[in-house]
């Protein structure tokens, strides 16, 4: 059943609309846990899409095995996702950083604000989000050390490769994953693949993670399949490899491959004079979970993260 | 310290002037330094040059920054006035002596040259990530360079913007730490001082790290941001050397500006739009209102009927307006500072 959460006039002739859909067991008993999953807080998001429909159209088909109630958010920024807008199109203000919202507040602040109310007492959410057009993840789940204890049970259950437990900026202050924790509802925030893009196989196995926490939950009464180990890791465990040129960055490794201390994992070239600016080396022995997308980088620009070796022997 | 200064080496990578010289009986010294203070080379791109202007010698006591983002062009403006004026006080041996004043007119041009308003590659605002940092991402880095540039100042002023489009009345903003003095703030003669309670996203501005590093921090609003207003900037330039000359870095003749009213953000008045459509305001910045009196109009975009009649709540004064032409429903459309004594 597809509800308004929110809606907002916009100058002309225009409503923005925050919907959800709910689906609920065929026969109530009024006891059912609810669990929230919701995408799109990010407009250039767009793995969950995929994900949330995938979670629809396997329940759809063996409806009578759900046990409990399920909302969807597809779409937290509606404005942004259809004029491929990471933030809020009108204002730039990145929507993940004004949660819990304000009622009384301007037009992000109040929509933050009815979707907070919505999901408050829900037992569980799981808020999966991709990367953003210059990176892409493996799949893991994100969350910061005070909700370990909360959150580390059910992001062993999501079929992630990694969880990585830092104050990342998936789950800092003010964004809807720190905000409901506060208020009682475990989140936890999936970050896999790059913006702008759907890689599937990333999508499925995400959909797999979510089906099992569903089950778990008793949510789900349908087959599951058994889901992965995840490494765990801390802020520490996670190593950076930043440029220190300007160019065009060439990768020479991929996500999830191994790479030594020193190895060559990349270039940055420049194209006018045909010369390497900088080769780049692996700073640890570790797995490559990161890799930048998007070739042109500044000086800065983040083209690796390696979880580090000596933390999986932890 | 006057005996060698041709051959003075001033720190940084360029110096445009350093020389006396004689004119009639009067000596001129001039010795404005501009330097790079911080540099990054892109793909294809001229260089990113964050340029400082250096006035006077010695103690590093005043610093002031002007467009942090791309949209920030009278905040640029009013740093050019002020790199002018204190050319000319300089000039004529009005900076008093052991005192250095450092101007950064822009740090985010890159974005200005080609209308952005923040980082043009990601869109992150580099006021969003102070103190930066060293090895970080690209606007960790600028932010990181450009603080090393910057702390250690007695006082640092910041030419700043709101997140919103909007008219302020001229005035000072400074967060509520352990480290702020509204007093201090009233030196600059606007007409009120407002005091923010820091948020979660306010600890990675510049204003809250140049307090937390035990640096004097003031935000100056004028009225605009993306156009030039010749009077507010005029007026943002003397509260800054009206500043300067009470603090006695400089002696300068000024007019002594307002007694300034200080206020709470959190005690400001918040108008929001019930209606969308075009915003029509009557009343500006410094308008004083009474309860029910009608503020703007909302009108309907096709029809022009009025959807919306925008009233007081309450008496006072209004502190900021909407400035787009657009609004939509639940946009805060004013801000107004409550008359609490009749």
């Amino acid at each position: 059943m597809i509800q308004t959460i929110a809606t907002i006039e916009l100058p002309v002739d225009e409503r923005l609309v925050l919907e959800k859909n709910r689906l609920e067991p065929e026969q109530k008993t009024g006891r059912e846990k609810r669990v929230s999953l919701v995408t799109g807080i990010h407009g250039d998001e767009l793995l969950g899409m995929y994900v949330l429909y995938e979670v629809q159209r396997r329940i759809e088909k063996e409806r009578h095995k759900l046990t409990g109630i399920l909302d969807i958010y597809p779409a937290i920024n509606p404005l942004g996702i259809d004029s491929i807008n990471r933030g809020l199109p009108q204002s730039d203000i990145d929507m993940n950083h004004i949660f819990p919202g304000n009622e009384n507040g301007n037009l992000t602040e109040y929509m933050a604000s009815q979707l907070i109310d919505d999901m408050i007492g829900a037992d569980l959410c799981i808020d999966v989000h991709a990367s953003d057009i210059f990176l892409k993840e493996i799949v893991q789940v994100r969350m910061q050390k005070q909700d370990e204890a909360k959150l580390l049970p059910y992001a062993k259950m999501a079929n992630a490769d990694l969880i990585w437990i830092s104050a990342s900026a998936t789950v800092k202050e003010a964004t809807l994953a720190h905000s409901l924790n506060m208020m009682g509802v475990p989140t936890l925030a999936i970050e896999a693949g790059s913006g702008m893009r759907i890689d599937k196989d990333y999508g499925d196995q995400i959909v797999e993670g979510i089906l099992h926490i569903l089950k778990q939950e008793g949510i789900w009464q349908g087959e599951t399949t058994e889901v992965r180990t995840p490494d765990v890791a801390y802020a520490e465990d996670v190593d950076y490899a930043n440029a220190n040129a300007s160019g065009v960055f060439m990768p020479a490794v991929n996500i999830g491959d191994w790479v030594c201390k020193g190895q060559q994992i990349g270039e940055i070239v420049n194209a006018l004079k045909g010369t390497v600016e900088e080769i780049i080396s692996a700073p640890c022995d570790g797995k490559i979970i990161t890799v930048r997308q998007y070739p042109i980088v500044y000086h800065g620009a983040l083209m690796y993260r390696i979880l580090r070796k000596n933390s999986l022997a932890k | 310290m006057t005996e060698n200064l041709n051959e003075r080496i001033c720190e940084g990578i360029e110096q445009i002037r350093c020389f006396r010289k004689e004119e009639g009986t009067r000596l001129y010294i001039k010795y404005m330094r501009k330097e790079i203070l911080y540099s990054l080379k892109a793909p294809y791109r001229d260089d990113l040059r964050v340029t400082g202007y250096r006035f006077g010698f010695g103690e590093k006591t005043a610093c002031i920054v002007g467009a942090l983002r791309g949209n920030e062009v009278q905040q640029l403006y009013i740093c050019s006035l002020l790199v002018q004026k204190l050319k000319e006080l300089e000039a004529h041996g009005h900076i008093t002596q052991n005192h250095e004043i450092l101007v950064i007119p822009s740090v985010n041009h890159y974005a200005m040259n080609i209308g952005k308003r923040f980082w043009a590659v990601d869109n992150t605002d580099i006021n969003r990530k102070f103190p930066g940092i060293e090895n970080g991402g690209t606007t960790e880095r600028i932010a990181a360079g450009v603080m090393e540039c910057i702390k250690g100042y007695s006082y640092g002023i910041q030419f700043a913007s709101f997140y919103m489009p909007g008219q302020f009345i001229p005035h000072v903003r400074m967060m509520e730490t352990a480290h702020s003095s509204a007093s201090l703030a009233n030196l600059f003669g606007l007409p009120y001082v407002v005091l923010r309670k820091p948020k979660p996203y306010d600890t990675t501005t510049l204003n809250y790290n140049w307090q937390i590093s035990g640096t004097n921090a003031f935000s100056v609003y004028t009225n605009d941001t993306e156009n030039i207003n010749e009077e507010s900037a005029q007026m943002a330039v003397s509260a800054v050397l009206r500043f300067l000359t009470r603090m006695g870095v400089l002696k300068y003749n000024c007019h002594g500006g307002y007694i300034a009213s200080v206020i709470r953000e959190d005690e400001l008045t918040a108008i929001h739009a019930e209606r969308s459509g075009i915003f029509r305001p009557i009343l500006h910045p410094g308008d004083e209102v009474v309860r029910g009196q009608i503020m703007a109009r909302i009108l309907d975009p096709y029809e022009g009927t009025v959807r919306e009649n925008v009233m007081s709540p309450t008496d006072g004064i209004v502190f900021f307006t909407h400035q787009k032409p657009l609004v939509n429903q639940k946009d805060l459309v004013f801000t107004m500072i409550r008359r609490l004594h009749a």
